[in-house]
C-alpha cells in the first residue's frame, strides 16, 4: 500500500512502442473504415485491405515488442511489489471495462425484449406505430417475423441450446477449473503438472472457438439466422461474436503463458502475466454462462 | 523508494540524464515523463480548443442575422456537430487529463503515474484520432451532420460515408479515455506517499478519482454504441431500425447512458480545481472537506440513473418520466452542498482576487446558473416546452464554458508559476478574466430568452423576432473568441520569462506540490515524501 516507503518504483525512461502504437491503431482502423465504405458502396478494387493489412502488421509487431520488454524487465527484476499492484489494479480496471462493453449489448437484448418489440406490437404507447405501421406485427421472443420482413427475413429456425451451446458451456466451465489447477500447480512449482492443464485448457478453448464457428455456419447455412434476420439475429450475433472474439484473445493470452512456462519464466510466487491471463479466462467464462442463459436458454 | 530510470528499448540511449529531459523532438514523442505527457494533453486540448472555437466563430456569423448568408445548411449541421465534438473530446476531456498528468503525481508525493508508458500512449492516440474526425469534413458526402449526440437514424440511415471514420474516431478516442483513467486510478490507489490517506488527498485527486472511475464505467459503452451503428451501417443489423424490431429511441438510451456520466466527467474536475483555489486566495482552509468528497460521490452515483431525462419528449413511459425527472431533481442536493461550502469557504475569508480567484468565484456563480436552469429543464411537463430550444443551449454552456473552461483557466493561472518557474502577467490575465466573463455571458444569455421564446437548436435561419438577441449573442461569441488569442500570448508570455516565481506561488497555498521549487526538477518526489 502507499504506506510503505521502501522499494524502488519502476518509471521507465522512454518508449518507442506507444507512438508505434497509435500509429499502427490508426492505420489499421483507418484501412477497416475504408473496407467497410467499400463495401458498402460495392467498390471492388480498392487498396484498402492493404492498409488494414500494414496496420494490423504494425499492431502485431508493436504487441510483439511491448510485451517483450515488459517481460524482459520483469525477468530482471526491476519490477517491485508497489509495481505489481500497480498491474493488478490495470488488469481489473480494464476487465472492468470489458464488462461495462458487453453490458451495453446485454442492455440492448433486454430492452428490445422487454420494451422494444412488444411496444412494436401495440403495448403501451405503441397503439398508433403498430395501427399505422405494422398491424400485422406479433410480438414474440425469439423474434421469428419481423415488422419489416423484406429487408429483415426473419430466421427460419434457431440455434437448439441443448445442443452445441450446452457442450460449449461445459466446455468453457471444464476450462477455468483446469487453468485453475495450472495455477495451484504453477504456485507449487510442479512445472510439468502445470504445461499438462494448461494444454487442456488451451484444447477446451480451442474446441469452444471450433464449435462456435459450426454453429454460425449452420445458423447462416440452414436456418437463415444471420446478422439481417431482425433484432434476434443482430443481438445474438452481437454478443456471440464479441464474446467469440473475447475467448480468442484470451486463448491466444493463455498460449503465450504456456511458451513463457516452457521457456523457464514465473515463480511460485511471481507470475501476475499468468494471472492476469486467467482473470480473463474466467471473465470471458462468465460472460458466456450470461449468454447461455439469456441468449440461449430463455 | 527511488525512481528507476532505465532505457529499454533497442534504441537505447545511454546517456540519458537521470534528472533532466531528453533533447528534440524525440523528447516528447517517447517520453514516459508524466510533466512532459501533462504538457502535451494540455496543448493538444489549446489547439482543439481554438478549432473548435472556429467552428462557434462559423455558427454565429451564420446567426449574426436572420437568413442565410454564409454557409449552406449542410456545412451548417457539420460545424455544430464538429463544435460539440472536438470542445467534448477534444478540448474539456483532454486538458482535465492534462491537469490529472501534472498534478496528481505532485499533489499525493508519487514519482510519476503508475504505468508511465501506457500514459504515453493514452496521449499519443488523441492526435491520430483528432486527425481522423477532423478529415471527414474533407470527404465525400461532408462530415457528420447530425449533431454531437448523433442520434440514430440521422447517424445510420442517413448519414454521410465519412460517418464509419466518426465512429473509429471516437473508438480511438475511447481507448485513450479508459487506459488514461485507469493509469489515474492506479496511480491514486498504489502510489500514494506514505501518510497520504484517502481523506488527506487533495479534492482534486478525489474528483479525478471518481471520474476516472466514470469514464472506465461509460466509455465502454459509448462504444458499444458506436459499434452497433456501424453494424447497421454495414452489415445489415438492426439494432436501431424498427423494421427489424430494433428501435431508434434504444439508441437514444445507449448514447445517453453514456452522455450523462460524460457531462459529470467535464465537471468534477472542476469541482476539485475551484475547492483547492478557493481556500488559498480566501485563506481560510475548504469548508465541509468530507461532505465534498460524500457530495462528489453521490454526484457520480446519481448520474448513472437520470439518462432518460435527455429524452422527456420522445415517448417514454410516465413511470419513466417521473423517475428519472426525481432522480435529476436530487442531484440539486449533492450540488447544493459543494455550492454552500465553496460559499462558506469564501465567508469572512481574507480575500484577494488574482485570475485564477477571479475565474473560481465566476464558476461557483455562473455554474450555479447552469445548475438552476438544470432543474427547470429536469421537471418533465415543463421540459416538454424547453426541449431542443436555444434554451438547452444556454443551460449546458452555462455549465460547460464558465463550468468546465473557466476552471481549466483558473487551473492553468494557478499551476503555471509552479510549472514555468515565472509568474504570468496579472493584468494581462485579469483581462481575459474580464473579457471572457462579458463575452460569455453576452454570447449565453440571451439564449435563454430565445429559447423561452421557442427558437429551436441546431438550425441555419430562425425567425425574425430572434434576431436582436441573437446578433447581440454573436458578437459576444466573437469577443469571447478573440479573447482566447489574448490567453495563448499570456501563456506564451509567461514559460519565456516574467517575475521569478517563489516555491510557494501563493501566499496560503497548501499542498505537496507547493513544497517543490518552482520551476520543478524534471523527477520529483522519487523519494517519497512523509506526510503527517
Amino acid at each position: 500500500m502507499a504506506q510503505e516507503g521502501e522499494g524502488t518504483y519502476y518509471v521507465p525512461a522512454q518508449s518507442k512502442w506507444p507512438i508505434i502504437a497509435s500509429i499502427g491503431l490508426f492505420t489499421m482502423l483507418l484501412g477497416a473504415g475504408m473496407m467497410m465504405n467499400d463495401m458498402s458502396a460495392g467498390v471492388k478494387d480498392s487498396f484498402a485491405h492493404y492498409v488494414f493489412f500494414g496496420g494490423s502488421l504494425i499492431m502485431a509487431y508493436m504487441l510483439f515488442g511491448w510485451f517483450s520488454n515488459v517481460i524482459e524487465e520483469s525477468q530482471k527484476g526491476l519490477y517491485s511489489a508497489q509495481m505489481d499492484r500497480s498491474f493488478r489494479w490495470g488488469m481489473g480496471w480494464f476487465i472492468f471495462s470489458e464488462v461495462m462493453f458487453f453490458a451495453a449489448f446485454f442492455g440492448t437484448l433486454f430492452y428490445v425484449r422487454y420494451f422494444a418489440v412488444p411496444w412494436l406490437a401495440g403495448e403501451g404507447d405503441g397503439a398508433s406505430t403498430h395501427e399505422h405501421l405494422w398491424p400485422e406485427f406479433e410480438a414474440a421472443w425469439p423474434l421469428m417475423s419481423n415488422p419489416d420482413n423484406e429487408t429483415f427475413p426473419g430466421a427460419k429456425a434457431l440455434i437448439d441450446p441443448f445442443h452445441l451451446p450446452l457442450i460449449n458451456t461445459l466446455l468453457l466451465v471444464a476450462s477455468s477449473i483446469t487453468l485453475t489447477i495450472a495455477h495451484h500447480a504453477l504456485r507449487k512449482a510442479e512445472r510439468t503438472k502445470v504445461k499438462i492443464w494448461m494444454i487442456l485448457t488451451l484444447i477446451l478453448g480451442f474446441a469452444f472457438l471450433y464449435f462456435q464457428f459450426e454453429e454460425y455456419a449452420e445458423a447462416y447455412n440452414e436456418l437463415g439466422l444471420t446478422l439481417s434476420a431482425g433484432i434476434y439475429g443482430s443481438t445474438f450475433f452481437i454478443l456471440t461474436g464479441f464474446h467469440g472474439a473475447h475467448v480468442t484473445l484470451g486463448a491466444t493470452m493463455l498460449l503465450i503463458m504456456l511458451v513463457r512456462i516452457y521457456k523457464g519464466h514465473f515463480e511460485p510466487e511471481n507470475h501476475f502475466a499468468f494471472e492476469a491471463s486467467s482473470w480473463y479466462w474466467h471473465f470471458v467464462d462468465v460472460v458466456w454462462i450470461g449468454l447461455f442463459i439469456f441468449v440461449y436458454l430463455i | 523508494m527511488t525512481a528507476v530510470t532505465d532505457t529499454t528499448n533497442g534504441k537505447s540511449n545511454e546517456h540519458h540524464d537521470h534528472h533532466g529531459p531528453a533533447k528534440g523532438l524525440m523528447r516528447w514523442v517517447l517520453t514516459t515523463n508524466h510533466k512532459d505527457i501533462g504538457t502535451m494533453y494540455l496543448w493538444f486540448s489549446f489547439i482543439m480548443f481554438l478549432t473548435g472555437g472556429a467552428m462557434a466563430m462559423v455558427i454565429r456569423a451564420e446567426l449574426f442575422q436572420p437568413g442565410m448568408q454564409i454557409v449552406d445548411p449542410g456545412f451548417f449541421n457539420q460545424m455544430t456537430t464538429m463544435h460539440g465534438l472536438i470542445m467534448v473530446f477534444g478540448a474539456v476531456m483532454p486538458a482535465f487529463v492534462g491537469l490529472a498528468n501534472w498534478m496528481i503525481p505532485l499533489m499525493i508525493g508519487a514519482p510519476d503515474m503508475a504505468l508511465p508508458r501506457m500514459n504515453n500512449w493514452s496521449f499519443w492516440i488523441l492526435p491520430f484520432a483528432a486527425v481522423m474526425l477532423v478529415s471527414t469534413l474533407f470527404m465525400e458526402g461532408g462530415g457528420p451532420n447530425f449533431g454531437w449526440t448523433f442520434y440514430a437514424p440521422l447517424s445510420t440511415t442517413y448519414a454521410p460515408p465519412s460517418t464509419t471514420f466518426f465512429i473509429f474516431a471516437i473508438h480511438m478516442l475511447g481507448i485513450s479515455s479508459i487506459m488514461g483513467a485507469i493509469n489515474i486510478i492506479a496511480t491514486i490507489l498504489n502510489l500514494r506517499a506514505p501518510g497520504m490517506t484517502m481523506m488527506k488527498m487533495p479534492l482534486f485527486v478525489w474528483t479525478w478519482l471518481i471520474t476516472a472511475y466514470l469514464l472506465i464505467a461509460v466509455m465502454p459503452v459509448l462504444a458499444g454504441a458506436v459499434t452497433m451503428m456501424l453494424m447497421d451501417i454495414h452489415f445489415g443489423t438492426s439494432f436501431f431500425n424498427a423494421g427489424g424490431g430494433g428501435d431508434p429511441v434504444l439508441f437514444q438510451h445507449i448514447f445517453w447512458f453514456f452522455g450523462h456520466p460524460e457531462v459529470y466527467i467535464m465537471i468534477l474536475p472542476s469541482f476539485g480545481i475551484v475547492s483547492a483555489i478557493l481556500p488559498t486566495f480566501a485563506r481560510k482552509p475548504l469548508f465541509g472537506y468530507t461532505s465534498m468528497v460524500y457530495a462528489t460521490a453521490s454526484i457520480a452515483f446519481l448520474s448513472f440513473i437520470v439518462w432518460a431525462h435527455h429524452m422527456f419528449t420522445v415517448g417514454i413511459p410516465l413511470v419513466g418520466e417521473l423517475f428519472f425527472m426525481y432522480a435529476t431533481l436530487l442531484i440539486a442536493v449533492p450540488t447544493g452542498v459543494k455550492v454552500f461550502n465553496w460559499v462558506t469557504t469564501m465567508f469572512r475569508g481574507a480575500m484577494t482576487f488574482e485570475t485564477p480567484m477571479l475565474f473560481s468565484i465566476a464558476f461557483v456563480v455562473l455554474f450555479t446558473i447552469g445548475g438552476f436552469s438544470g432543474l427547470m429543464l429536469a421537471i418533465a411537463p415543463a421540459d416538454f416546452q424547453y426541449h431542443d430550444t436555444y434554451f438547452v443551449v444556454a443551460h449546458f454552456h452555462y455549465v460547460l464554458v464558465p463550468g468546465a473552461i473557466f476552471a481549466i483557466f483558473a487551473a492553468v493561472y494557478y499551476w503555471l508559476p509552479k510549472w514555468t518557474g515565472h509568474m504570468y502577467d496579472e493584468t494581462l490575465g485579469k483581462t481575459h478574466f474580464w473579457m471572457s466573463f462579458i463575452g460569455m455571458n453576452l454570447t449565453f444569455f440571451p439564449m435563454h430568452f430565445v429559447g423561452l421564446a421557442g427558437m429551436p437548436r441546431r438550425i441555419p435561419d430562425y425567425a425574425l423576432q430572434f434576431a436582436d438577441f441573437n446578433m447581440i449573442a454573436s458578437m459576444g461569441g466573437f469577443m469571447f473568441g478573440t479573447t482566447q488569442l489574448l490567453f495563448l500570448f499570456i501563456v506564451i508570455k509567461c514559460i519565456r520569462g516574467g517575475e521569478k516565481a517563489k516555491d510557494e506561488s501563493w501566499e496560503g497555498a497548501e499542498g505537496l506540490e507547493w513544497s517543490l521549487p518552482s520551476p520543478m526538477p524534471y523527477h520529483t518526489f522519487t523519494t517519497p515524501p512523509d506526510v503527517k
